[in-house]
């Protein structure tokens, strides 16, 4: 690959999270070419893959930060377009603010207020009785709310993909495995991109690296703002409580818990978290025991008392919000090389702002991009095929789709009640899933209850089969993420054995 | 969509549902089909590659695989119909179930009766919510057997394990013997939950340490695991954070317990119990839907073979009795219930007279492990129905009791399980 790498884009996007993914998706009718790089084996490996899904309409944001702007713009009837025509699952169930005790209230009158403030629509305060005609599982002794009509929960992981995958069905190309460790600029102009894999040459360069974008924009000049990892602890609880709990529950913030939420996801599950942990190590996802006990006592057991701490959960993981020491979005030009664009600080509401962002972007591109041609391609499609999601779909449809291709009959994860046509699709697709957790992110197969105890062997093996490569280069997700280690019996006839020290307590 | 019909559809095709289906055959049912989602009959045996099988059904030591196949040959030679890697998608209502693979597409089965044999999946990390990293290389004991004996590689050379339930004893040995080092084995509980004989045979017999009330407190590692942590725990099973020591290794299995797979059983209605997570059943295995039998692990955890094959045959053969005419009804039901120091009975019911029968079989597990205990049953007045003496008892291993049928009057409605000390009565 390197001996004939010879990269050249008009536009180059860094990082293939949620926003770069829509910035390319907005750009990718125009006649020009588009790249889009990410370090990673598969886009969405970010901040978009761990974060709370919610689709907030901004009834409570401070419109004078430009977050607040934005996330206001990006109304659900676009979200609900763009769900038409790209297909990522959304829905709009809308979202309570319990309160329990007169303290409480000041808090929901508050946004009640904020609501009015910012033109928001239906936000109305709801009595006990109401309240638990709504949500009959919540704790009885919750007694007022605030309900919003407008707030959402999307699939984060197919709004990426699928945004993704519409930019390379319209010319776009996405290099994954691919850092950038430079950005080369001559005469006060962006000239080149390096990257740890060649050198790519571009006219503009949109910086969208999430928790990376101080480190990129610093690459091209001196910068004054950080950008600093603040983790959030999720727990995700199994499908049989997928009904649960019906709309977006926050908590109201008291002294020792900024809000949680408890919502249920667009796939059936019931997704509970997140605290707020400011810390240094932009790539530790790891969660602890503190955050679960502390989310498990003031959101879940608090608001939902009959959900277990353990056993019937699914999984547990955290995510980076990437907070610029502004707490806003920065979004604009580079300071002083002309063709670099920077999104920096892309926290909450980042997934809820995409389609404003992407505006705003396209407004940057055309004031630095004096030579791209704005001219929409004759090939240009809005929409993207949807993916065949068998489980979805009634007895018949499925009995067609198995008559035409027998693999869709074949059930490979058993939880989930994923073919393995639809693993096969995946690997096939616009941007290829080539590692475990790529092929669940996009078909569910090893997300389920048994966390890919059963199916985890038989997709390295259609992995291995379908990318043509041992089952020792087969990972969980890229780099050194291998499952298995030798074949079996070459360890025991090593030389010399390994070692046989055991741990002595 | 395709139509099929059959008296009896079997729905898992291991040792469970293979005894089901032949005992079934057995007693006259003339279309049987077998369904398994695996591209074998077989089940979870096929990847026991070590010996510990039979010793009771068949007074033999046999392989996983051997006495899966002494009925997969049974099987093969009897008229019923066997379909590999079809997945039942639902049970419905009225007798109905549909299923798919990729050569009959998706496809309906009308029946007359129906057993689950569906087995069990093992609980993972992320359900008892180790905290941590999420790197490669943490996988349930089941996953690395799987791995090892059937696609022939190893995960990994140094190795913790946590739980002391038999899958994972039993891949310490196997792991043991591919050369990788099993550094040791924490069980949060204070006694280890498998078998003494693998507790024996797996880890002593190699040096492999056993430390009891210990857990893994943290996974280390962003891509392949890299060490976890593990300290003591209390007695109510918190950590003890001053003892966190950390281990280096790049395999963590996981054997903490099983649960039955109920999700199929659960959607058409299927009444479970709270304890065993498996079907509540009465002495002939027939769930609270009449046409709707389980036996095997999908019933209850069975730590041996043989216990399922005892328990599928009741369960084939009432089926079998079922589809021709039903059996006579006691005039009230018996509810079973454990009593001190017992988890749970299966059956929790007796339903019949059981007139043709001289014992019926009562199947338990205690909570904790004792010695010189007497397992007592009682009915509704406190008289004592059987009593058996028992040298040692342990969560590990299942007890079984057989009481007879003579002992059960018309009006007995209730039994009580319960473990009583030498002198002492509860
Ligand atoms: C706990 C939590 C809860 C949240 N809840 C919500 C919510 O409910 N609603 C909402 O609207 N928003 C929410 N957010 C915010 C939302 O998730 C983010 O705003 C959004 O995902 C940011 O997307 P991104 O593309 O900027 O970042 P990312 O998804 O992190 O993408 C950046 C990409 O850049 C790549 N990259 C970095 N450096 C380089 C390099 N040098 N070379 C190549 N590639 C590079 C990275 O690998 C990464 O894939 C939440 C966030 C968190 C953490």
């Amino acid at each position: 690959m390197e001996g004939e790498w010879d990269m050249k884009t008009d536009v180059l996007i860094i990082g293939g999270g949620v926003i770069g993914c829509g910035i390319a998706h907005q750009l990718c009718k125009y006649n020009f070419d588009i790249m889009l790089v990410e370090k990673e084996a598969d886009v969405c490996m970010g901040t978009s893959k761990a974060n709370s899904s919610m689709l907030h309409d901004g009834y409570n944001v401070d419109k004078t930060k430009l977050k607040g702007q934005l996330v206001l713009k990006s109304t659900k009837e676009l979200y609900q377009k763009m769900a038409e025509e790209l297909h990522f699952d959304l829905n709009i169930c809308g979202s309570l603010l319990p309160g329990f005790v007169e303290a409480d209230w000041d808090a929901i009158y508050h946004q009640f207020q904020m609501s009015a403030e910012n033109d928001i629509r239906g936000v109305r305060i709801v009595g006990q009785k109401e309240l638990h005609e709504l949500e009959p599982h919540m704790n009885p002794a919750a007694k007022f709310a605030l309900f919003n009509p407008n707030t959402g929960v999307l699939n984060p992981f197919e709004l990426t993909i699928a945004l993704g995958e519409h930019a390379v069905q319209n010319g776009a190309k996405v290099l994954l495995n691919t850092e950038v460790t430079g950005i080369n600029s001559s005469g006060g102009r962006v000239t080149s991109v390096v990257t740890d894999r060649g050198i790519i040459e571009a006219k503009v360069v949109i910086n969208a690296a999430g928790l990376f974008s101080d480190h990129v924009a610093g690459m091209v000049e001196t910068i004054d703002y950080t950008v600093k990892p603040r983790k959030g602890v999720y727990f995700l609880y199994d499908k049989q409580y997928g009904t649960y709990i019906k709309r977006a529950i926050y908590s109201t913030p008291t002294t020792v818990s900024k809000g949680l939420i408890m919502l249920p996801t667009t796939e059936g599950n019931l997704l509970c978290g997140s605290n707020a942990i400011m810390h240094d190590e932009k790539d530790d996802l790891s969660t602890d025991l503190e955050s679960l006990n502390h989310i498990y006592a003031e959101a879940i057991h608090k608001y939902y008392p009959e959900l277990p701490r353990m056993g019937d959960v699914t999984t547990i993981f955290a995510g980076n919000r990437a907070a610029s020491n502004t707490e806003d979005f920065i979004i604009g030009h580079s300071k002083n090389v002309r063709g670099m664009i920077n999104l920096i600080g892309i926290q909450s509401p980042g997934l809820s702002s995409v389609p404003a962002i992407a505006d705003m972007v396209e407004d940057l591109v055309r004031e630095v991009g004096e030579n791209l041609n704005f001219g929409i391609k004759d090939y240009y499609n809005p929409t993207r095929p949807k993916p065949i999601v068998l489980r979805e779909l009634s007895y018949q449809e499925r009995a067609d789709y198995i008559a035409e291709n027998p693999d869709y009959g074949t059930i490979i994860c058993r939880c989930e009640t994923v073919s393995k046509g639809e693993i096969l699709d995946a690997i096939r697709r616009p941007i290829p899933a080539t590692d475990l957790d790529a092929i669940k992110r996009r078909t569910r197969a090893g997300m389920g209850r048994c966390q890919g105890g059963f199916c985890g062997p038989r997709v390295v093996g259609i992995l291995e089969k379908e990318l043509g490569i041992s089952p020792l280069e087969v990972t969980k997700k890229g780099k050194d993420s291998y499952i298995l280690s030798m074949q079996a019996k070459e360890l025991a006839l090593q030389e010399g054995g390994s070692s046989n020290e055991k741990v002595i307590l | 969509m395709k139509k099929l019909s059959y008296d009896l559809v079997v729905i898992g095709g291991g040792p469970a549902g293979m005894a089901a289906a032949l005992k079934a055959r057995e007693n006259g049912v003339k279309k049987i089909l077998i369904c398994e989602r695996g591209s074998k009959l077989g089940g979870i045996l096929e990847q026991c590659i070590h010996n510990g099988f039979g010793l009771q059904y068949f007074k033999e030591e046999l392989t996983g695989p051997e006495y899966a196949t002494r009925f997969v040959r049974k099987v093969l030679q009897t008229e019923i119909d066997v379909k590999t890697d079809t997945m039942i998608l639902e049970i419905a209502e009225d007798k109905k179930v549909i299923a798919q693979n990729g050569i009959d597409g998706l496809f309906e089965i009308e029946t007359k009766a129906c057993i689950l044999a569906m087995g069990c999946r093992e609980r993972t990390r992320e359900a008892i919510t180790i905290p941590g990293d999420r790197p490669s290389g943490v996988m349930t004991a089941g996953a690395a057997q799987r791995y090892v004996n059937i696609n022939g590689y190893l995960p990994g050379k140094e190795i913790v394990i946590l739980g002391s339930g038999d899958i994972g004893l039993i891949m310490a040995r196997r792991m043991t013997f591919e050369g990788a080092n099993v550094k040791c084995v924490c069980e949060v509980e204070p006694f280890s939950s498998g078998l003494v004989r693998n507790k024996v045979q797996c880890l002593d017999d190699f040096g492999i340490p056993l430390y009891l009330s210990h857990t893994v407190t943290k996974v280390h590692g962003k891509e392949r695991l890299e060490g976890v942590s593990i300290a003591k725990v209390d007695e109510r099973k918190n950590p003890i954070f001053e003892t966190e020591t950390y281990v280096p290794c790049d395999t963590l299995l996981l054997s903490v317990g099983l649960i039955p797979e109920n999700e199929l059983s659960k959607s058409v209605g299927v009444d479970l119990d709270r304890v065993t997570k498996g079907a509540s059943v009465n002495e002939k295995r027939a769930t609270n839907i009449e046409w709707i039998y389980a036996c095997g692990n999908v019933l209850q955890v069975h730590d041996l073979v043989d216990n399922v094959t005892e328990e599928a045959e009741i369960a084939g053969k009432s089926a079998a009795k079922y589809i021709s005419g039903g059996f006579e009804k006691r005039k009230r039901s018996i509810h079973v219930s454990p009593g001190n120091n017992i988890g749970y009975v299966v059956p929790q019911r007796i339903d019949y007279t059981n007139s043709d029968e001289k014992i019926i079989k009562l199947y338990m597990r205690v909570r904790k492990p004792d010695e010189k205990v007497f397992v007592v049953v009682k009915n509704e007045q406190g008289e004592i129905v059987g009593k058996f003496k028992k040298d040692t008892i342990a969560p590990g291993s299942m007890v079984s009791l057989s009481i007879p049928v003579i002992k059960l009057t018309e009006d007995t409605s209730s039994l009580t399980v319960s473990v009583e000390k030498e002198g002492e009565s509860i």
